[in-house]
This record gives structure tokens, sequence and C-alpha cells, in this order.
């Protein structure tokens, strides 16, 4: 049973991440990758690892979402004539793109490649997700603190700049 | 067995889609959605290896990093497209380039 549900959040997952590029309008193009985000959440949370599928529900579906809304209406791209324009020659390049993925799905189900990768037996004592983020990758953390204060720096510069223009 | 050559070809999939996207748009949003696509594909494989390997703590760990990064990245990249177009009026590719010539 939880196989099942879990090829067909994966399915979910391909359909939606296909329909992202193929979808004319900006904005739905973007319901369909917070469908996406949603399914991973679903497959993660399959997985055994709920603090990840946490952060990926609120920060991909949610946060990144509404950054992209947000820059959709601020550059009005749906409303230009041009960019409707553009649209509709976008399908021509997009139709190829359904037609390699099944080529590329019927591909590796007839070569069925061999993958070898390490499968856990019986783990001793998994660290906790707390232990390993605040012990084992404490400088990861450092790491995340620059990289977020370079982002809110980054965007404070930008919009003072388009301010004084 | 089919478990992993499912997700294996998930994985490949979200690549493929996420780079013909990449390449073939000339918006600078849709370049931004090509890359948040193409994140769910690292993010899959993260969690995956991680359930595998019987290190999933780490797996979070790295998938949480991840995260992070993907949406400083967002908004400072949302915040210079929004810059590019009060400057030039655009968000084609090959219109800036002409504009900036």
């Amino acid at each position: 049973m939880n196989d099942i549900c879990i090829y067909i959040v994966l399915g979910i997952l391909v359909f939606s991440s296909l329909l992202t590029a193929m979808i004319r309008n900006a904005l739905k193009a973007v319901i369909a990758l917070v469908v996406a985000s949603a399914s991973l959440t679903i497959f993660i949370f399959l997985m055994g690892a709920p603090l990840a599928a946490v952060f990926e529900l609120s920060v991909c579906a949610g946060l990144i979402t509404a950054i992209f809304i947000s820059t959709i209406s601020l550059t009005h791209y749906q409303a230009s004539p041009k960019g409707s324009s553009v649209a509709r020659k976008r399908i021509a390049r997009y139709i190829y793109l359904p037609v390699i993925v099944f080529i590329v799905i019927v591909i590796i189900l007839f070569v069925k490649p061999a993958i070898n990768i390490m499968v856990a037996g019986n783990v001793v004592q998994e660290p906790s997700v707390q232990h390993v983020i605040w012990n084992s990758r404490m400088l990861d953390l450092a790491g995340q603190i620059v990289i977020i204060l370079a982002g809110v720096f980054g965007v404070v510069i930008l919009f003072k700049e388009g301010l004084k223009k | 067995m089919i478990m992993l050559n499912i997700v294996f070809i998930t994985v490949v999939l979200l690549y493929i889609i996420g780079f013909y996207y990449l390449i073939t748009t000339h918006n600078l949003i849709r370049i931004l959605i090509a890359l948040e696509v193409l994140t769910k594909g690292v993010t899959l494989t993260l969690i995956y290896v991680g359930k595998l390997t019987g290190q999933m703590a780490a797996a979070q760990s790295m998938v949480i990093t991840l995260i992070i990064i993907e949406v400083v990245v967002m908004a400072t990249a949302a915040g210079i497209i929004i810059g590019i177009f009060r400057s030039t009026d655009s968000l084609d590719v090959r219109d800036i380039l002409k504009k900036e010539e």
C-alpha cells in the first residue's frame, strides 16, 4: 500500500513538473510547481523525514511560490501583449518534451541500469536530526547564516538602487 | 529494487525536464522555475540516498541546507529580475541583450 502511494506521488511529481514547463500561463505554471512541491513533500514524509518535509512544504510550496507570484505581478508579465505572442511560440518548442520523457522512460526500463548503492542493513543507532544539525554539521549553520545575510543585503541594495532611480 | 528503479527514473526525468526548460526558455521568471524543478530532483536524490544508506538524519540536514540556499537564491534572483524589468521593460533575454548592445 505504501509502495503504491509512493509510485502515485512520484507520478504526480513528474506530471506536474512537465506541466510547469508546458503551461503557457506563468501563474498556472507556478501553481503546477506548488503541486510538484506538495507531492515531493508527501514522498519525503513517506520516506520517514518529517522535518525536511515540513521545510519543503512551508518554504518551497509556500514562500517561494509567494516570491514567484510577487515577481509576476510586479513585472506585469501576463499583461504584456508581447508576452502572450511569445507564449504562443513556446508551445511549438515544448511539444517535444513529453516525447523525450517517454523515450527516456522506455530506454531506462529496457536497459535496466545496474545501480550499486550501499543499502543500509541494521543501523545500530542513528543520531537524531537535531544532533546532526547542531553537532556534526555546525559549520553548515554558519554558512546558512552568512547566505541568509548575503541574500537580505543583496535584496536591500537592489531595491535601494531602484528607489534612487 | 523496483522502487530504486522508479525513483531513479523520476530523478532522471526531473533533470531532463529542468534542463530542457532551462535551455529552451528565454523568459527570466521561467528560468527560475526551471532551476526550481532541477532542485526538486536534487532533493529527491538526497532523501532517497539517505533512506538507502540509513543516514536519514544527515540527509535531512542537507535537504534543509539546500532549501535555505534555494530560497535565498530565489529571493535575490527575483529582486534582480524586477530591477532588470524596471530598467529594460522586458523579461526576454534576447530583448535585454539587444538593448545592452
